[in-house]
């Protein structure tokens, strides 16, 4: 308990039961003050329950939560300088947009509410529809107005539950842009709900992965990307191919893998110490793809594996391959296109990567988890 | 799809699409209109040439445009007036005050029981009005649990201090003639409540719980102000057949608490002035048409979605 300053969010093992059912399990949680935070993770694990017990709508059935020094744990929701942008947006249906957004003003008898609630519109560009009232607005300006009515309240914390969930893809992108410019021109801590990994990739400084109501990995997005701790985390933010490995040796920096018979390679720090059943992991995108015979040298990387093109498809910005390793597994290869000539389904090719674009995870995690939700996510996007 | 299909379907899309008159809304609406005719435009106005028409029931009646009988009506009946507007006012508050509570309750906290209590408050209807009435006299009457209880906490010198009973007993009195009016139109302002408020919406009382409004603050910033429509539909539906209503005046109070109801109905049935009568009711409706016209102008236009 060291690395916290003053006006940070800290959630120390906070749990949330109902009944017997755990939704939210244990969080040690530390957002620093002024960051843009997300967290992400597939439907039902617990984020809105997380973002409840902030706000405080829903008490914590274990733990604490902290905003620098305060413990606002027992305090009402209505005391605490948090603000919520609700999913749905829940803007007051008989009030005007003005008033909706110099609500929380009023409440707490800020003098020139008027005043400070148009700044706030005009931040999100709607001061011209003041006098409005929400029924009138499409769902991309309420939740502006949603946003306005929360972030001229200067809250230590905003909460953003899935606010842009209802916008179309379009949209969804200029909000995003718009709401990190907005977060950086007013230095609010934001913490920003989503199971959209892209979003939380462009977004976040730092990206919470929860599922099942448990923190899987918590970091910036490159290393998240990048270093992946769990297989779960691997495949949810992004794809990736895990292949089945026995560590062989370590000599200096690089750890020798066994992998089906081939050998291959990987910086030692990539390797838990004594860990020797891995799934050693490698993002399509970092794979070099050859056409045997096409060149002498093949691919140049020290890493190489050799198998036969199952399924070609040609996405414009790069061509993705499927293919088949002589033991039945198969990669996913993105290759972008850059130039390199393409190759058909049937082509034996070899696959390269350097060593240090591995990683490696523990081999009793399931391989496949969180891979379901990546596959929703891509197919909407 | 055959080619003369298709043709066929191109010229129908390209010739300009008259909008033929639809006869349908106007038919449906015909049952309606006839019984309101049959049964509201025409007594009403026999009723109003009843008003201004002179004689008596021997001889017959004929139109006079005798005006001096509203004249004559008002002067003689003012009291019973006001005494109806106000007793059916406090009536309405009351059930006001009794069916918010309940709404909210049974709208938003009872979960799965909501249809059992929702019985519960209609059970009553089951027994007819004039029982129900009467069964108000059993619970007031002067050797019952209830006057012991109101004599011991001294409600019943309360009570005559603010002049809603003229002795120590609870019966034929103002306060027994309110008390029957709030309880039989209770369940006309549950309703209309209880449909508005299990429509509203939590998350905005999160919102603004999210917004720095104390429970109460909530209350009068969001959930009162959403549920006006139901606060006027309930209101309306008590006051007005409260302050026509003359069974419980007339099971419940005296001769000071008689309700412009009982006058209508004794100057049409007992003394039989029909003239006087016809000019009452018309009155009697006037009066309320203003009143709410007035309310709903209020509370509705302004605050109202
Ligand atoms: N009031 C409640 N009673 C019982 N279980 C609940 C309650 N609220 C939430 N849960 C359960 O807790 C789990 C987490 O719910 P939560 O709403 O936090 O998910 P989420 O991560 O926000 O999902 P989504 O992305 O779909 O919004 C779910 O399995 C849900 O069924
Ligand atoms: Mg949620």
């Amino acid at each position: 308990m060291t690395e916290w300053t003053s006006g940070d969010l800290r959630l120390t093992n906070v749990t949330k039961r109902y009944d017997t059912f755990t939704a939210v399990d244990q969080l040690d949680l530390v957002i620093p003050r002024g960051s843009f935070f997300a967290l992400l993770g597939p439907s039902g694990c617990g984020k809105t329950t997380t973002l409840r017990m902030v706000a405080g709508l829903d008490q914590p059935t274990i733990g604490q939560i902290w905003i620098g020094l305060k413990d606002i744990t027992e305090t009402k929701a209505y005391q605490r300088n948090v603000n919520t942008v609700f999913q749905n947006y829940a803007l007051f249906p008989h009030l005007s947009i003005i008033d909706n957004v110099a609500f929380g003003l009023r409440r707490r008898k800020v003098s020139d509410h008027k005043a400070k609630a148009m700044e706030a519109l005009e931040l999100v560009q709607l001061a011209h529809i003041a006098t409005k009232k929400p029924g009138q607005l499409s769902g991309g300006m309420q939740q502006r107005v949603a946003l306005a009515r929360a972030i001229v309240n200067r809250p230590d914390v905003l909460l953003l539950d899935e606010p842009l969930g209802a916008l179309d893809l379009k949209l969804r992108r200029q909000m995003q842009i718009e709401l990190k410019m907005i977060q950086s021109e007013v230095g609010i801590t934001f913490v920003h709900v989503t199971h959209d990994q892209e979003e939380a990739m462009t977004m976040a400084d730092t990206i919470a992965v929860m599922n099942a109501g448990r923190l899987e990995q918590v970091g910036d997005p490159a290393t998240l990307y990048e270093h992946p701790k769990s297989t779960f985390v691997a495949n949810f933010l992004g794809q990736s191919n895990l292949l089945e490995a026995t560590v062989k040796s370590r000599d200096g920096s690089i750890a020798e893998l066994d992998v089906h018979g081939v050998s291959l390679r990987l910086p030692v720090d990539r390797l838990e110490n004594g860990a020797s059943a891995v799934w050693l992991g490698v993002r399509p995108e970092k794979l070099r793809l050859v056409a045997n015979g096409s060149a002498p040298d093949g691919t140049g990387d020290s890493n190489r594996l050799t198998g036969v093109v199952t399924d070609a498809s040609f996405t414009g910005l790069a061509t993705n391959y499927l293919v088949r390793l002589p033991w039945g597994q198969e990669l996913m290869v993105v290759q972008q296109n850059d130039g390199t000539s393409r190759v058909a389904a049937g082509a034996q090719v070899t696959l390269g990567w350097a060593p240090e674009h591995g990683f490696a995870l523990d081999a009793k995690q399931d391989a496949h988890a969180g891979a379901q939700d990546q596959a929703d996510d891509s197919g909407a996007a | 799809m055959s080619e003369p299909g298709g043709d066929a379907a191109v010229t129908e899309v390209q010739r300009p699409r008259r909008v033929r008159p639809s006869y349908t809304p106007y038919l449906l609406l015909l049952p309606g209109l006839a019984w309101l005719v049959v049964f509201f435009v025409v007594p009403t106005l026999s009723l109003a040439s009843q008003s201004l028409q002179t004689g008596n029931v021997e001889t017959g009646y004929t139109l006079t445009w005798h005006f001096q009988t509203y004249v004559d009506a008002l002067s003689h009946f003012w009291p019973h007036f006001a005494r109806s507007i106000i007793f059916a006012g406090i009536a309405t508050l009351l059930t006001l005050l009794l069916a918010y509570p309940l709404s909210y309750f049974i709208a938003q906290k009872v979960g799965r029981w909501k249809n059992f209590l929702l019985v519960l408050v209609i059970a009553p209807f089951f027994t007819s009005f004039l029982i129900r009435t009467l069964a108000w006299q059993t619970i007031l009457t002067d050797n019952g649990p209830v006057v012991a209880l109101a004599r011991s906490t001294h409600l019943t010198d309360l009570l005559q201090w603010v002049q809603l009973t003229n002795n120590d007993s609870l019966m034929n009195s103002r306060f027994a003639v309110i008390c029957g009016l709030t309880y039989n139109f209770l369940p006309f302002m549950i309703l209309p409540l209880y449909a508005n408020l299990e429509r509203l919406d939590h998350s905005l009382i999160e919102a603004a719980g999210d917004l720095y409004a104390t429970p109460i603050k909530t209350f009068w910033k969001v959930t009162w102000p959403l549920s006006l429509p139901g606060v006027v539909g309930g209101t309306l539906l008590t006051f007005i057949p409260a302050a026509g209503d003359f069974i419980n005046s007339r099971l419940l109070g005296n001769t000071q608490t008689v309700m412009i109801g009982q006058v209508i109905d004794s100057e049409f049935l007992r003394v039989q002035d029909y003239s006087t009568a016809a000019a009452v009711s018309f009155v009697l409706m006037a009066i309320i048409v203003v009143i709410v016209a007035f309310y709903v102008r209020r509370a509705g236009t302004e605050e109202l979605v």
